[in-house]
């Protein structure tokens, strides 16, 4: 009797083993144990603004508009002209290089579109997400104006940011880059 | 007990009091022989004790607590707390002593009203409830996280004497528990150009990082749980990313986007902040991988050692690109070196703790751990560690932690 119960016991064994490999072989060529329960979204508006201008809002601003918000909103953490020491947003360029680089907006960040996207996501501090596009735009405009980038005249919108060159654009080594394999498609490390 | 080897000479691994394992076997079983006492008569072995409890909380004669909170120029919000490595033992770090670090506070978020949602190049653009993500697969693995600024403080000119969690406890082990990611990316349908990922969280810094696709794929998850329960606030409740050997910025909490595309998106946290200046004046950009690092955690900065004898030198290492191959440790500054025991399981990713006997003689000593990894990557000494980058660049800083003993006992942080 024992003898017997056993040896069901192990036959029962033997088919959930199978039922698992089956299972997880089933997992590996389609996701099939995933029950899908996404909710597909049309309206979803990102916030992410990359360099090519995809993300940018619609929306102008100069670098006079920029001034007043600036000293309105921004001032009390990066100082008058983006000159508060240890928060400065201006000065440094061509120092990258030396002992005691000064790392600011001109003088390392690549790309101005990360400076819109930056400061509509997180400025103010505090009042993250509240300046209008048209705010955003300015601001970005006189920060960049600070670091005599683009002119005082200038009014940015979603091609005139795009096309601003940062004076470090060339000054960045990409890790981690990887590309998908050309025959099969593959991707891969 | 065994007579066949009580000469010291032969149980000597390295210079300066470094045992072979078994030496410290037979110290501790001379030290219960001599040991036994009666138990002191006290409260708790007569009048009942506490009653249950909903949540416990460690013994009040534990003294556990975050070390060096750190401010930041916007305010106490933006800072970070860190582990405190001494007190802890083992891989795993408690979820109340997570190292923590944010950019604009820790949000408070009802997870009814919070989604994820995957979009850009995809065929499908998909929202994801928190309760729908409790139904998918998940899987469960021990990893550690380790923010790209830890032990910064150790490329500073001078040696600051803190302890090991000050130093380097922006590190944690935990079991994390999640969604794989491959399955939701699946689902939506990733178009052939879509090589990057990039992940934003719900906080108030709207903080975001773009991640290649194969480290995507390879392992990252939508993590929901931390050593068993849901993410603590300040770990992403009610989600967050979790990409394995990364630095711990791009593991985004409180995560609420996932956005496919061709290229980065060069926010600023990988632009402004997270790249590492050469001394050229270029800078490396997306620099994910976190280097083979270790740390003594005991004996370690600010202790005192009361007698001389037999002490275990404890403490961790791993590394991003594999699993730890091995540790060795000194204790005479490096000029010899002994292999330590790997006394944990020992995983890719993962944290592992490494021990080995040391007879402290009273002489003036420094000890240092060096880790391995699997595919030969050897952790550096800090003044190799300090060639790599631009004075004044201190993430990835992973170089060789000295702890000096001095004859009154007294353990500091040293430069070697």
């Amino acid at each position: 009797m024992i003898f017997k119960r056993c040896q069901y016991l192990f036959f029962v064994l033997l088919l959930i083993s199978e039922s698992t490999v089956l299972i997880a072989s089933e997992n590996a060529l389609g996701d099939s144990l995933a029950p899908r329960l996404g909710e597909p979204v049309f309206d979803y508006v990102s916030s992410i603004v990359s360099p090519d201008g995809s993300g940018l809002p619609n929306g102008v601003g100069s670098v006079a508009e920029g001034k007043s918000v600036y000293e309105a909103k921004c001032a009390a953490c990066h100082g008058v002209e983006g000159k508060m020491q240890g928060n400065h947003l201006v000065g440094g360029i061509g120092s990258l290089s030396l002992v005691q680089p000064t790392v600011t907006v001109g003088s390392y960040w690549p790309y101005a579109t990360t400076l819109f996207d930056y400061i509509a996501r997180a400025m103010p501090y505090g009042q993250a997400k509240t300046l209008s596009a048209n705010e955003v735009y300015a601001v970005t405009a006189y920060v960049l104006f600070l670091n005599g980038i683009v002119s005082e005249q200038a009014r940015l919108d979603a091609i005139t940011l795009v096309a601003v060159e940062m004076p470090n654009k060339d000054g960045f080594i990409e890790l981690g880059v990887f590309e998908p394999d050309a025959e099969s498609g593959v991707r891969k490390k | 007990m065994s007579n066949k080897s009580n000469n010291n000479e032969t149980q000597h691994a390295a210079g300066n009091g470094l045992l072979h394992r078994r030496s410290l076997l037979k110290a501790s079983a001379l030290g219960l022989a001599g040991g036994f006492l009666l138990p002191a008569k006290a409260d708790w072995r007569s009048v009942p004790g506490a009653p249950q409890s909903t949540y416990g909380s460690p013994s009040k004669f534990a003294d556990l607590r975050r070390e060096q909170t750190i401010g930041h120029p916007f305010g106490p919000a933006a800072g970070s707390s860190s582990t405190p490595l001494q007190s802890l033992n083992g891989t795993i770090t408690p979820n109340s002593l997570h190292f923590e670090r944010h950019h604009a506070g820790i949000p408070n978020i009802d997870p009814a009203k919070h989604f994820l949602t995957l979009y850009g190049d995809v065929k499908t653009s998909l929202r994801f409830s928190y309760e729908s993500l409790l139904a998918y697969p998940m899987e469960s693995h021990k990893y550690f996280l380790e923010c790209s600024g830890n032990s910064y403080r150790n490329t500073f000119p001078t040696a600051q004497n803190l302890t090991a969690g000050s130093l380097n406890g922006l590190i944690s082990g935990a079991e994390w528990t999640g969604v794989p990611l491959h399955y939701l990316l699946d689902e939506a349908g990733l178009e052939k150009d879509a090589n990057w990922i990039i992940a934003e969280g719900a906080d108030a810094s709207g903080h975001t990082r773009s991640i290649p696709l194969h480290r995507m794929l390879d392992g990252a998850m939508v993590a929901l749980f931390q050593n068993g329960e849901p993410l603590r606030p300040a770990q992403g409740y009610p989600m967050r990313l979790f990409v394995p050997g990364c630095e711990g910025n791009i593991s985004v909490k409180w995560l609420s986007a996932l956005k496919a595309q061709k290229t980065p998106a060069y926010s600023r946290e990988e632009t402004s902040k997270y790249t590492d200046l050469l001394k050229d004046g270029t800078a490396e950009m997306f620099s994910l991988e976190m280097e083979v690092k270790s740390v003594i955690t005991s004996p370690s900065g600010t202790m005192q050692l009361n007698r001389k004898g037999v002490y275990e030198i404890s403490g961790m290492a791993w590394s991003g690109a594999s699993a730890i191959r091995t540790v060795e440790v000194s204790a005479d500054g490096g000029k010899s070196w002994a292999t330590a025991l790997l006394q944990s399981d020992n995983q890719p990713n993962a944290l592992t703790r490494f021990r080995i006997p040391w007879q402290w003689t009273g002489q003036p000593s420094v000890l240092q751990s060096r880790a391995i990894d699997q595919k030969g990557n050897v952790q550096p000494t800090r003044d190799v560690a300090l060639q790599r980058y631009s004075a004044g660049s201190f993430y990835h800083y992973n170089g060789i932690q000295s702890w000096q003993v001095s004859s009154d006992g007294m353990v500091k942080n040293v430069y070697v």
